[in-house]
């Protein structure tokens, strides 16, 4: 046994484990934690495989950042466990011919797999393509020169949900005091103060 | 020997004795920083700092890490026993594992990728876990709004930290450390380095890793007169030095990356000196006194001024200067000095 074949056990392992205690932790926390463990060892899958820069982005966009939020929600969620499980009672007929379903089209789809040709050599990580080229620039090449246009489409669209979100969620709240950091750099002491001379005893 | 070295078990074991050399580099530094820490700020407010314990209280650090791992470990009774007690590792062995890749000399480094700054933005894209987990675990108020603000702190100066760290890959063309400090390597010493080039860049470096790894004045997720120490409220001992270590190799770290990025590693200042790791240590231990003197001089910030300061100027500040950067490379205008990409290959 190699150590690159240790490696994608161990890894293996680590994803399907953490991808089904996701499932059946009873605390949602625990949950979010496990799924964590799960990205972790994918990325480390990718690394096996040689595709070290999008292991890298799966860290740092899921684990990093995606991961965070889903905890930060989870954490501040007053989740209420007897009513869920009663809820997952109700639906489970449903479920399970959901899961079956999928699992038959897996297999169907599985069943006709064939491999295309140049496949092979592609995956092996010592042979990159586009004669010794990091896998980081031939994505790089890919998506900004092949497929620049679509690259740039999904961008717009990515945009447009992003300030889609903003104009659904903003509120402008006027009865809140806020603090205009220009306003008070701006502001002249001999407008806002008085200086007066107060005798003692007499007040304004 | 020469024999064994090359069978699995002699690698195995080359590897291992790297690693611990690296390992040993850094706890010993760590020693001395947290030393040289409370020194500097004592001096600031003319005070002593630690002076009792061996020469000038040099190894006041090393009797405080004993007396922490021989206290008694408290984990709270209405806490989730398992993170409670995972968070602190998390933060140690994440903040380390980050140095497989940091360069000290050229070739002197465990792990030679070619995604370096990507696993070094990464890992300490992780590190908010160590900080949320314990905060949460605790089961008490005060970790819990820590955390929070933990979260949502490193999560907002992230962004920055990722476009200036393009800047600089823009530049020369690579994600490695070995070829990002070659494209430094020029003419006029100290003045080739990125600093001059990427110049804002280097202050809006700066105040990210300090907001980054929850230094003064960010340090609001322990600010102690409002949340007492924040996240590391109910931790005692080991546990307690494993955040604090954490955090320091973190910042150290920190320094790292900015000496490898702006200020040329281990490249001599002037041309005449040799170039070794002994000016990468140096750059270093600067750069960590310029983070204990901000600890020593800045009042802290408020919350929503932290909040603005990085989504309304240091993120479109950061962006404009990635498409300016791009701009500059891609038309090699003022002499080459963004477009590096024939020197770092």
């Amino acid at each position: 046994m190699t150590p690159t074949v240790l490696a994608f056990y161990l890894f293996a392992i680590s994803c399907v484990a953490g991808g089904l205690f996701t499932v059946v932790s009873r605390n949602p926390v625990h949950s979010v934690l496990w799924l964590i463990l799960s990205f972790l060892s994918a990325a480390g899958l990718f690394v096996l495989l040689g595709a070290e820069f999008v292991a890298m982005l799966l860290i740092i966009v899921y684990v990093g950042a995606v991961a965070v939020l889903f905890l930060f929600v989870v954490m501040m969620l007053d989740v209420d466990f007897a009513e869920l499980k009663a809820e997952m009672a109700r639906y489970m007929p449903l479920a399970l011919l959901i899961g079956v379903v999928i699992l038959m089209q897996l297999a169907i789809a599985l069943g006709v797999w064939t491999t295309a040709e140049g496949v092979e050599i592609a995956a092996r990580p010592d042979a990159v393509a586009d004669g010794g080229r990091h896998n980081t620039d031939a994505l790089g090449l890919i998506l900004y020169d092949k497929y620049f246009l679509l690259f740039q489409l999904a961008g717009l669209i990515l945009l447009v949900a992003m300030i889609g979100a903003i104009v659904l969620t903003l509120r402008h709240r006027v009865d809140i005091k806020r603090q205009d950091i220009l306003q008070q750099m701006y502001r002249d002491p001999n407008e806002s103060l008085v200086m007066k001379d107060v005798k003692p005893g007499q007040g304004l | 020997m020469a024999e064994f070295l090359t069978t699995p078990f002699g690698i195995l074991v080359t590897i291992m004795a790297q690693v611990l050399l690296v390992i040993g580099f850094v706890m010993i530094s760590l020693l001395f920083l947290v030393y040289g820490d409370r020194k500097i700020w004592a001096a600031v407010q003319l005070r002593r700092g630690p002076n009792v314990v061996g020469p000038w209280g040099l190894l006041q650090t090393v009797a405080d890490a004993l007396k922490y791992v021989v206290k008694e470990i408290v984990v709270p009774a209405g806490s989730d026993r398992f993170v409670f007690l995972m968070a602190p590792m998390v933060s140690f062995v994440l903040a380390m594992i980050a140095w497989a890749v940091i360069p000290f000399n050229d070739g002197w480094v465990l792990a030679d990728i070619n995604v370096a700054i990507l696993y070094v933005f990464a890992i300490s894209s992780l590190e908010v876990y160590g900080v949320i987990m314990g905060g949460w675990a605790s089961n008490s108020k005060y970790p819990f709004l820590g955390s929070l603000r933990s979260a949502a702190q490193m999560i907002s100066y992230e962004v920055s930290i990722g476009l200036i760290i393009i800047g600089v890959i823009l530049s020369t063309g690579s994600m490695n450390f070995g070829a990002i400090v070659a494209a430094q390597d020029g003419n006029w010493g100290l003045f080739s380095w990125y600093w001059l080039p990427h110049f804002p860049m280097v202050f809006l470096f700066f105040i990210s890793a300090l907001a980054e790894t929850n230094r003064p004045p960010f340090d609001l997720p322990e600010a102690e007169s409002e949340l007492v120490a924040g996240y590391q409220v109910e931790y005692s001992s080991t546990p307690f030095l494993l955040f604090m270590a954490g955090e320091y190799i973190a910042i150290f770290l920190m320094c790292a990356l900015t000496t490898l990025l702006f200020f040329g590693g281990w490249l001599s200042p002037v041309p005449f000196l040799p170039d070794g790791p002994l000016w990468m240590v140096a750059k270093m231990a600067f750069f960590f006194f310029l983070f204990a003197m901000v600890k020593a001089i800045v009042p802290r910030y408020r919350y929503d001024q932290l909040m603005r300061l990085g989504w309304k100027w240091f993120l479109p500040f950061s962006l404009a200067w990635v498409v300016l950067v791009a701009f500059f490379a891609k038309f090699e205008l003022f002499g080459g000095a963004y477009a590096r990409w024939a020197v770092g290959g």
